[in-house]
């Protein structure tokens, strides 16, 4: 038998008897920042793809709630940080080993990018808007919607980067075993497309834009399975730290949470309803939707959560 | 650092020293005492660990930063400047010791090896107030300094090597 104590009283808030210097947040940013990168990707891809009148809800209506999401983001972002006078350092530096860094300059670029990207599509979904009848305005806004097919790649680029980045924010950190896999990279990167395509499929009137939505989530929903296997198989067969970190997954605090309401509630419910849709079943379009939304913001949750009470000592 | 876990005996003089030298807030520790009991009754083992900031060669922290607050200061210690950082947390989160926390006033505090101290040519509080002296305090590239001389002579570990972070305080066990 071992046992380990901290006997001089240390009581650290927040970081002791569990850590918790990260809170909802962290988890919420990463939530509504996978959707947005989602919806961005998606609807840049479809421009490339000349599809911009067949998949309509996708490419042109969805990224109008983009710069909400990512300020909505960005503002629990501030809200988190203790030192709030100083946030302007973030942008004084470039430190390519911090994932923070990394995320902040992303930010920077995507938020005025996702800005302008909605702005085109303004007067093609409510024609008689007319806010910024102003002379320089209406030149930018004709510049961006000629040149759209060729800001839809650093769109592309950047919402990858953005999707991919919210799980590397986490893995990077090697003294949280449970956030230390390279999986979860990818892993958040197809969630947030796959909570994207829902919110496509939930908004769209077009019978042919929501058939291959769920489609595409279908195929989303599966890859996220396979990589969540994966995640747990890498953990199982790595040190003992790790396989701690799995067993909070596999009867440890977090098993229903995870097992109930991500894999079944979340994954697999919505992705029966998927199957259900496209064999003509009448399902309201809502359900999986937010079956599948409600999956990503709890998996965000239970990561952040879970990886902090995952530790090396006592 | 090298701190003999033979000679603690866990008095937490070392916290009390920290606390009063460094203006630690109420309620914080940059620096405990960790009390690992081996095996059944009556045949225990123990062992007492002061324990703080390990100043790493490859400190996560430093490399977490995004503002670049958070630095290796001449010598390889570990600070943080208080007006560059954004009290995002990410070195606390970052820290496989747990040796971060938050200041009350926003930014991320830890131990200095009494960078103040040292400069003068003493040595960090905790080391100088030990009633013990089970800690030692020098130069580790030194190979003529008295700590490089005890860390040769004697069986030490580090914590959490496989954390990989290139610790710097030994603890001698035999």
């Amino acid at each position: 038998m071992k046992e380990e104590l901290i006997i001089s009283g240390r009581m650290n808030p927040h970081i002791d008897p569990i850590l918790n210097a990260w809170g909802w947040e962290i988890a919420f940013y990463l939530f509504v920042g996978g959707l947005s990168a989602g919806i961005l990707f998606f609807s840049a891809l479809f421009v490339l793809r000349k599809k911009e009148n067949i998949y309509p809800t996708a490419v042109k209506l969805a990224p109008m709630f983009v710069p909400f999401f990512l300020i909505l983001g960005l503002g629990a972002l501030f809200i988190d940080l203790h030192h709030k006078i100083y946030f302007w350092r973030l942008y004084t530096t470039v430190r390519l080993q911090s994932p923070m860094s990394w995320g902040a300059w992303t930010l920077m670029i995507i938020t005025p990018l996702s800005i302008a990207w909605a702005a085109s599509f303004v007067k093609e979904i409510w024609p008689k808007f007319n806010w910024w009848n102003i002379k320089l305005l209406n030149t930018i806004e004709k510049i961006i919607i000629d040149n759209r097919r060729l800001l839809a790649w650093p769109l592309i680029i950047y919402s990858v980067i953005l999707g991919i980045y919210t799980g590397i924010l986490l893995s990077a950190f090697n003294a949280r075993p449970l956030w230390n896999t390279s999986i979860l990279g990818p892993l958040f990167l197809t969630s947030g497309l796959s909570t994207a395509a829902a919110l496509i499929v939930w908004m769209s009137k077009s019978k042919l834009e929501r058939n291959i939505f769920t489609k595409i989530d279908l195929l989303l929903i599966g890859i996220e399975l396979f990589l969540i296997t994966h995640l747990i198989m890498g953990f199982l067969a790595g040190g003992q730290v790790q396989v701690e970190s799995a067993q909070i997954f596999l009867g440890g605090a977090f098993t229903t949470y995870f097992w109930v309401f991500l894999v079944m509630l979340g994954l697999i419910l919505p992705a029966i309803l998927e199957i259900l849709e496209l064999n003509d079943l009448h399902i309201p379009a809502f359900a999986p939707a937010i079956l599948i939304l409600a999956g990503g913001i709890i998996f965000r949750f239970l990561i952040v959560e879970a990886g902090q009470i995952t530790r090396y000592l006592y | 650092m090298a701190i003999d876990t033979n000679l603690c005996v866990g008095c937490s003089d070392c916290v009390v020293a920290c606390q009063v030298e460094n203006n630690v807030p109420v309620g914080y520790a940059r620096d405990w005492v960790v009390e690992v009991v081996e095996g059944t009754y009556p045949n225990l083992a123990i062992e007492l660990r002061s324990e703080r900031c390990n100043h790493c060669d490859n400190s996560p922290c430093v490399r977490a930063c995004p503002t670049g607050a958070s630095h290796y200061a001449e010598g390889g210690i570990v600070l943080v400047t208080p007006d560059e950082c954004i009290g995002c947390a990410a070195c606390i989160e970052s820290c496989p010791y747990d040796a971060r926390f938050t200041h009350p006033d926003g930014y991320a505090d830890k131990c200095t090896f009494c960078i103040h101290r040292v400069q003068n040519g003493q040595d960090p509080a905790c080391v100088a107030v030990c009633p013990t002296t089970c800690m030692t305090f020098g130069d580790m590239d030194d190979p003529n300094s008295e700590i490089s001389k005890i860390v040769r002579s004697r069986k030490s570990k580090v914590l959490a090597a496989e954390a990989g972070t290139g610790p710097n305080i030994y603890y001698l066990t035999k």
